[in-house]
């Protein structure tokens, strides 16, 4: 099977109609033939992600799988199921969307299959999800997409989209919000992206991306500002992954030096996550570096910090004895024990010690002469 | 009747001297002493009866021997019960019209069935006007009749009966209960007993009014007439005036009317209570029960004094006879073996001669020596033909006297029955059985409701002491699937009634409301208990699966048709294939796999690991059905279509006659 190959924009819902067409008549043919019908769908855990390979990129699901069959005890969510891929035909055909909530209420018209909650929603589509992430597909392509957007853009960026009702194309350019930024809508997979930028820089807290946006820090260096507002969302980290494959531009993070914006912020937005590794070929940017703060500029640029907290020190253990990506990297866990050696953590922001604007005069412009020593 | 030894005033002495009967008028040749075992020991060390007028000049200093001597007599049963009413039945106002009911009932009965008569028993319980505490109770049977010079002595002398000196399964035991019941009434109102009787169509109607004298312990008679119209061809009836409270609950006449009911199928039974409520308890089955053969004494059963007293009174002229024929079960063989194993524990005397022995002459140490050996012998079962089970069909019939099926249909009630075959304690042959109803239409919450019954008789106090109880109590019934708290009584819709019947059924006390706690006897109880715990388990378990199959059908159709639904939107198939593809999806998961439950497999018993014989010719769950016609002044105990002949058929093949060699 040609698994996780990556999917021409042009061709998705083509192959996502087919896709759903092929799983529906696999259960057809079961039942005409006297079979118990099966949904497989790979095992959604940590423990069902490979060693990181390099080559990859990020973090893959492994090749346990999970088979429900047709039963008096699977018979409600096999009609679930079902009855969400007929919707998600549906969807695609009328080039519309729905949320998770959407879904849910629209399973209000299936009579006794009709969803009782929403996390009963939740977990038929996830396991939708799993099922069609074995074709390379993502939820997204179901037109199911997440209620959580989040992220916003600025920069040397115009986007492509297209008016949903209209079908004209509409340009959005990114270098005209004054202040403000674009936000990345929840489904990015039609959008089209046009710039000459040379990297993309990502940031963890949107009180930095406001000041390097205010100060039009993309204009001198040329670049495109995300803030990624925490934990990157799907539709952020799919935005990031898509531009920097086709401008074909580096992908930098500047993040907190501390184990989350490590290991939960930067590995998910390079590599994926542990329990959703079955779309981290999706959701991956594996051209991202890190550009900092590292443990190495809390030293060299003397910022203020605080103690590791007991949960610091737990994710960071965590990191090194059980996350795939770090085992990978010997340089990671160099910091990562580094950074539990010194006891402390360090904000982007503490770099303000210097005076507000020394973020955007001294330290990126010194970061940005030697991206070679940037962290995998 | 001559031999079956009557009288039970106290004796003394081994030359079988008379008592002192005052005026022997009215009362036939008395035969030998017959003393109780229990009152034996006290008879011994009596001295002769003596006038009792002469006996207490009041002695001013320390008594002489000879002045003590003269205090010393014989106690009349009479009088000592008068001080021992507790014994009996009679401590309390309330018991004792149970008692009183009980007895009177219960002689009616054994007399009807003893002479092969369908009994019709009339009781009548009525207020002494102006009292608030006296009773007048009537009970009235369709039986032989008594004759007329045995009257007095039926109803006015303690301890004199047909029934004590047999082993024949009967109702009453001791001949203690009914002129009991007349004392009672004489001493607490002073009223006399009334006795009308008739034995034949062309015989006379007489009529007496009597008294006990409780010093000598012979009736006395007040009045005597010949009536000159009775309704009733044949039979007896008694009418009481007893101190007595009536009360409603599980001890009372009522419940106690009901489940005699149900314990005697074939008994028509009319009853009004006090407060004037009629209760028709009518013929169910319309044959006798199978009379229980009378047997002798089993080498096993048998206690010293018993044995002593039988080498007295035989009439064999050595001992060889005597084993043979006063006992049942000792061949030629086996009474040489007794006395050979005598012989050898009796350094004086050689097997020979023992052989020849005349059981009058045996010496002390003689007797003890063959009373050890009789123990030791390895010998058959006695006989069972001395018993006569309601039968597990008649069992299951009446268990719907024991309950109100209320609104519901009796065939939602799961109905099961079972009787052992018989089995023996101490040389008695005893056999259980065990009825039981389960049904959403009895109270859930409670637990269980336990019937006792012994010979047909229910018992109704003492449940605690009881060796039915405690068998109850002590199966685990949580392997069955019922809830039990620890060592109480399953709680669940259900009523178990059990029945034990023997030739001399073992009760704690003299007031027969409880059953000791023989290991035999318990052990049967139990198993009689497990087979039916089984089946309502097997039922329980098929109801069960019922609900569950119809659930998952429904639950089954509520979902086949979306995922039908959804394949077709998806594939755009037409109507007609997706009808089929529901079809399909229908025999998929819903395969007919109605994997039916072997019925009639043959049962291993757990405890003995032997298999059961089990008889089922109706289908437990096709409970009885009654025809609908329920009065509301009379209880009916519904009636299973053909079940007669069905009891006749398991009867005969659960009890084959005889006995089993």
């Amino acid at each position: 099977m040609a698994r996780k190959k990556t999917i021409d924009p042009e061709k998705a819902d083509e192959i996502t109609i087919e896709t759903l067409a092929k799983l529906a008549k696999g259960i057809h043919q079961s039942i005409t033939r006297g079979r118990y019908p099966e949904l497989i769908s790979p095992v959604r855990s940590l423990q069902n992600v490979k060693e990181f390979r390099k080559r990859v990129g990020y973090l893959e699901i492994g090749e346990k799988i999970k088979t429900r069959t047709l039963s008096v005890n699977t018979v409600k969510t096999f009609a679930q199921t079902l009855k969400m891929m007929s919707l998600s035909k549906d969807l695609v055909e009328t080039n519309d969307f729905a949320t998770k909530r959407d879904a849910y209420y629209q399973s209000k018209n299936w009579g006794p299959a009709a969803f009782k909650d929403q996390p009963e929603s939740d977990t038929v589509m996830d396991d939708i999800e799993a099922m069609v992430s074995r074709y390379g597909l993502g939820r997204e392509h179901l037109r199911y997409i997440p209620d959580e957007h989040g992220g916003s853009v600025a920069g040397a960026l115009k986007v492509h989209d297209k008016d949903l009702e209209t079908g004209e194309p509409e340009v959005i350019d990114c270098t005209r919000f004054g202040s403000g930024a674009y936000s990345i809508p929840s489904w990015v997979e039609h959008l089209d992206f046009e710039t000459d930028a040379d990297f993309v820089l990502c940031i963890e807290t949107a009180g930095m991306f406001q000041r390097l946006q205010s100060h039009k820090f993309w204009r001198k260096y040329n670049c495109i500002l995300v803030s990624l507002g925490g934990v990157p969302s799907r539709a952020c980290r799919r935005f990031v992954r898509r531009l920097s494959e086709q401008a074909k531009i580096p992908v930098y993070a500047f993040v907190d030096c501390d184990p989350y914006g490590v290991a939960n912020i930067y590995r998910s937005l390079k590599v994926g996550s542990g329990n959703a590794a079955h779309v981290n070929h999706l959701f991956c940017v594996p051209q991202a570096r890190f550009l900092g703060v590292t443990p190495k500029d809390i030293v060299d640029y003397k910022l203020p910090t605080h103690p590791l907290k007991d949960r610091d020190i737990k994710r960071a253990n965590d990191a090194l004895s059980n996350d795939p990506f770090f085992q990978a990297h010997p340089k990671w866990q160099n910091e990562i024990q580094r950074l539990l050696d010194m006891g402390v953590r360090a904000e982007q922001q503490a770099l303000a010690r210097w005076g507000l604007n020394y973020v955007i005069d001294e330290y990126l412009p010194a970061k940005l002469k030697k991206t070679g020593s940037f962290l995998p | 009747m001559d031999q079956q030894g009557r009288l039970g005033l106290i004796e003394t002495g081994e030359d079988g001297s008379a008592p002192p009967a005052a005026d022997a008028n009215d009362s036939p040749p008395v035969p030998v002493e017959t003393i109780p075992p229990e009152l034996g020991e006290r008879a011994n060390d009596s001295q002769p009866p003596v006038a009792v007028e002469t006996a207490n000049p009041p002695p001013k200093r320390r008594a002489s021997a000879r002045s003590m001597g003269g205090k010393h007599r014989a106690i009349s049963i009479s009088e000592f019960f008068t001080k021992n009413r507790h014994l009996l039945g009679f401590d309390n106002p309330a018991k004792a019209l149970l008692t009183t009911v009980r007895e009177a009932v219960d002689n009616a009965l054994d007399a009807c069935e003893e002479a092969g008569i369908l009994p019709n028993i009339t009781v009548e319980i009525d207020p002494v006007t102006g009292y608030d505490d006296r009773y007048t109770v009537l009970v009235r049977d369709n039986g032989p009749g008594i004759i007329k010079a045995q009257i007095g002595k039926v109803f006015g002398k303690l301890l004199y009966g047909s029934k004590f000196h047999r082993l024949k399964q009967s109702r009453g035991q001791q001949g203690i209960g009914i002129s009991a019941a007349g004392m009672y009434g004489q001493i607490t109102t002073g009223r006399p007993v009334t006795v009308i009787s008739r034995t034949g169509k062309r015989r006379p109607t007489h009529r007496m009014v009597l008294q006990i004298d409780t010093r000598r312990n012979e009736p006395k008679y007040l009045s005597e007439e010949q009536l000159e119209e009775w309704d009733w061809e044949h039979g007896t009836e008694i009418i009481l005036t007893i101190a007595a409270t009536f009360k409603g609950g599980r001890h009372s006449v009522d419940e106690y009317m009901r489940q005699t009911a149900m314990s005697n199928p074939h008994a028509h039974i009319v009853y009004r209570n006090p407060r004037g409520v009629d209760h028709v308890y009518e013929r169910q089955v319309h044959e006798l029960p199978k009379e229980p053969e009378e047997i002798q004494p089993h080498p096993h059963g048998i206690e010293l004094g018993m044995l002593m007293r039988m080498l007295r009174e035989t009439k064999r002229r050595n001992l060889t006879d005597f084993l043979k024929e006063e006992f049942c079960r000792v061949s030629q063989r086996n009474a040489e073996e007794i006395i050979t194993g005598t012989a050898k524990r009796v350094p004086d005397r050689q097997r020979n001669q023992m052989l020849r022995r005349n059981p009058k002459a045996m010496e002390r140490h003689e007797v003890e020596a063959l009373f050890k050996v009789l123990g030791e012998t390895k010998l058959h079962s006695p006989p069972t033909n001395c018993l006569s089970p309601i039968g597990h069909e008649d069992i299951r019939t009446g268990l719907f006297a024991l309950f109100d099926p209320g609104e519901h249909d009796p065939s939602e009630f799961f109905v099961t029955g079972e009787t052992r075959k018989p089995a023996v304690y101490r040389g008695n042959p005893f056999q259980v059985e065990v009825g039981l109803v389960y049904g959403k239409g009895l109270e859930g919450d409670n637990a269980a409701e336990v019937y006792r019954f012994a010979n047909r008789v229910p018992l109704q106090y003492q449940a605690g002491a009881c060796a039915i109880t405690k068998a109850v109590q002590s199966l685990n019934w949580r392997q069955y699937n019922l809830t039990q708290p620890r060592g109480g009584f399953p709680v669940a819709p259900m009523v178990v009634s059990v029945h034990i019947s023997s030739a001399w059924v073992p009760y704690t006390s003299e007031s027969k409301e409880a059953i000791a706690h023989y290991p035999e006897i318990l052990s049967e109880l139990r198993l009689a208990l497990q087979v039916c715990a089984r089946r309502l388990q097997r039922h329980i378990r098929r109801q069960r699966k019922q609900r569950d199959a119809e659930k998952r059908k429904q639950y089954l159709e509520k979902y086949l048709d979306p995922i039908s639904e959804a394949l077709q939107e998806i594939l755009g198939f037409n109507d007609q294939e997706k009808a089929r593809v529901s079809v399909q999806l229908t025999e998929l998961i819903d395969p007919q796999e109605e994997e039916a439950e072997p019925e009639d497999e043959a049962e291993v018993d757990e405890m003995v690991g032997r298999p059961i014989r089990h008889v089922e010719v109706v289908p437990e769950d096709q409970a009885t059905t009654d025809d609908g016609s329920r009065e509301t002044t009379s209880d009916s105990i519904v009636s299973p279509e053909g079940a007669e002949e069905v009891a006749q058929a398991t009867l005969g093949l659960e009890l084959p006659e005889g006995a089993e060699d």
